[in-house]
């Protein structure tokens, strides 16, 4: 689940000050993040992660308030609870694919379960390509890689920034039903990063968070 | 532990999957550290064979000339004599008040390089060496051979026969090569055991054996021959005071009022050492250059790896590594780097300092081994470990502060 109230980020850079709608997603619900390149959905994407600080406002994320938390709780809390699915895939080109699933265990100190790779790899279609390097797999096998990864620990939310991006749209639906199947098989609220109209048409009936319509960032101490 | 376990493990992987920069890195370090290794074996074995070699000797007494030389000749048996001074002499400074013992050398012959030195028992007993087979000389013509010198000849011919019995004739010259005295061969009576100190390289019988092979080869008829024999030299005298004050006054009285030389083995030894402490420091400096280099080598090398690496360290984060661990896995890479070179390094050292072992025997000169361990090498490894963590030390530091939502922002 998520739950957010007043939830408000400042840039230190440039002082611009993101204001973001109130969400109440329940656990396994999904969530649609829309908005233009710029319009903050990293942004509160990394703040649903715990990789920013929230200038204001309360977050609960997966049953954890996290301005409560310090820096070592918050990596724990992460590895636990949250998977996340990157645009770009950040697969470890000098690991194998099943040692880049192995990379969650060690990130979140517990130890590696080999049986546990091969199942979430199996679960994804690319049980064979346990050995290969993410050199040797194409575009929607590596994708397919980060989406096991982020599944591994079958967290409570899973973040996934436009999933579909580059993907044709034969790809992008088979992407697209694998996450919501992964999600739905760990009981994850999803939450989809987008500005792709295939994906917004694809869930229709998914609870919507449109940063376009929150009003347009001011620098801090400039007259509105 | 585990922890530890998994990032070391997880560590080589990163590092090998750059495998050329990973083995440049290696070489340079392997370098660096083998030299420091090559000058602390080198360094440390020759002032060990200084201080057993001069230990309890006083003063050298010898022909006049280069005092160094006196030293190298007489104690060290490194270097050519400066002459020979008259037996009457050596008798008188015997019987100086200040004086307890005089062991006189007598030098000129050897075989097959190595040096033979008639001498008395005293020059044993210096030295405590003890016999392995056999008996010290009895008569003229008997020799004792040293241990180095004894393995010398068995490897070279006599595998399997007993030293002890063997007859052999001595060569004019230190050298080797001059004519042999074929008319007064040598019986072997004993070999010494080990002792790691100058015996090890010599062959020893009595002053009167040296007396006896010159004489009669030089002397052309019975009058030039007690001619020679009424005017006995030997080469070096090995003085050892009565008191201390002898060092005050000894020397001087010996320099200025015979002809002889005395050389003060403390003095001369300090100048020698600070002529080879030059050559030391310099190869020293050397691998301290090529161990800045090395540090330099890998910290651009983990720099850059961290550069290239960055999105996989800002994955780690998102994982929910913590930034300790995801610094840890820089530094063990370098740490890796530091263990593989101080293997590879002490290994060339050794093999180096046995390489100039060898070619040092071969010369005569000090023994030098790269088949034993000096305790200095153990900060070998903390030296490697320390070069790679200060390398080490900025990568780490820009892992740690990996900023991992400004990445997985990018597109």
């Amino acid at each position: 689940m998520i739950r957010t109230r007043g939830l408000a980020y400042t840039y230190a850079s440039s002082g611009v000050v993101l204001r973001f709608p109130d969400v109440d997603l329940p656990q396994g619900g999904t969530l649609l993040l829309r908005g233009r390149s710029g319009s903050g959905k990293s942004t509160w994407l990394a703040l649903m992660a715990g990789l920013r600080g929230a200038g204001s406002g309360d977050l609960f994320v997966a049953g954890t308030q996290l301005a409560a938390q310090r820096g070592a709780e918050i990596d724990a809390w992460r590895a636990r609870s949250i998977g996340f699915l990157p645009q770009k895939l950040y697969l470890s080109s000098a690991l194998t694919v099943a040692d880049n699933l192995g990379l969650v265990y060690f990130a979140a100190g517990l130890p590696r379960d080999d049986a546990a790779i091969g199942r979430a790899l199996a679960q994804v279609g690319i049980g064979e390509l346990a050995q290969r390097l993410p050199q040797q797999l194409s575009g929607g096998q590596a994708q397919r890689v980060a989406l096991a990864r982020a599944v591994l620990l079958a967290p409570e939310v899973l973040l996934a920034d436009e999933p579909t991006a580059s993907l044709d749209d034969e790809a992008a639906a088979d992407a697209l039903a694998l996450l919501c199947q992964s999600a739905a098989a760990c009981s994850a609220s999803l939450v989809i990063a987008t500005h792709d109209q295939r994906v917004v048409q694809a869930l229709a009936g998914a609870q919507t968070l449109d940063l376009n319509q929150i009003v347009p960032p001011r620098l801090s101490g400039m007259p509105s | 532990m585990k922890n530890i376990v998994k990032l070391a493990r997880l560590s080589w992987r990163y590092l090998w999957s750059r495998p050329l920069a990973a083995v440049l890195n290696l070489l340079v370090l392997t370098l660096g550290l083998a030299a420091i290794t090559l000058v602390l074996l080198v360094a440390t074995q020759l002032d060990d064979a200084f201080e057993r070699d001069l230990n309890g000797i006083d003063l050298v007494v010898g022909a006049k000339g280069s005092p160094l030389q006196l030293i190298l000749a007489g104690v060290f048996h490194i270097d050519a004599p400066t002459g020979n001074i008259p037996l009457r002499e050596v008798r008188a400074l015997q019987a100086h008040p200040m004086v307890a013992q005089v062991i006189p050398l007598s030098l000129g012959d050897s075989y097959r390089g190595y040096r033979i030195v008639g001498t008395t028992p005293d020059y044993v007993q210096h030295y405590a060496a003890t016999l392995a087979e056999g008996g010290l000389w009895q008569q003229p013509m008997d020799a004792v051979l040293g241990a180095t010198v004894a393995r010398g000849i068995v490897r070279a011919d006599r595998a399997g026969e007993p030293m002890v019995g063997a007859a052999f004739v001595g060569s004019h010259g230190l050298g080797g090569g001059g004519h042999a005295h074929g008319n007064h061969p040598y019986r072997v009576t004993g070999v010494l055991k080990p002792c790691g100190c100058v015996l090890d390289r010599l062959i020893l019988t009595s002053t009167e054996s040296v007396w006896m092979v010159h004489e009669t080869d030089m002397a052309t008829d019975a009058e030039d021959l007690a001619l020679l024999q009424a005017e006995r030299e030997v080469t070096v005298a090995l003085l050892r005071y009565r008191t201390p004050l002898a060092a005050v006054s000894l020397p001087r009285q010996i320099n200025s009022g015979t002809s002889m030389q005395a050389a003060a083995p403390a003095i001369e030894v300090t100048r020698l050492l600070r002529l080879l402490g030059v050559g030391a420091d310099v190869l020293r400096a050397f691998g301290g250059v090529l161990l800045a280099v090395a540090a330099l080598s890998v910290f651009i090398a983990l720099w850059n790896a961290v550069r290239e690496r960055r999105a996989d360290l800002a994955m780690l984060r998102m994982l929910g590594a913590p930034p300790g661990r995801v610094a840890g896995l820089v530094l063990w890479e370098a740490l890796w780097l530091a263990a593989l070179a101080s293997a590879l390094g002490l290994l060339l050292g050794h093999a180096l300092a046995h390489g100039l072992g060898w070619a040092l025997q071969a010369q005569g000169l000090l023994p030098v081994s790269g088949l034993v361990w000096v305790p200095a090498e153990a900060g070998v490894p903390l030296l490697a470990a320390l070069v790679a963590a200060l390398a080490a030390l900025l990568p780490a530091m820009q892992a740690y502060r990996t900023d991992v939502a400004d990445l997985l922002g990018q597109a």
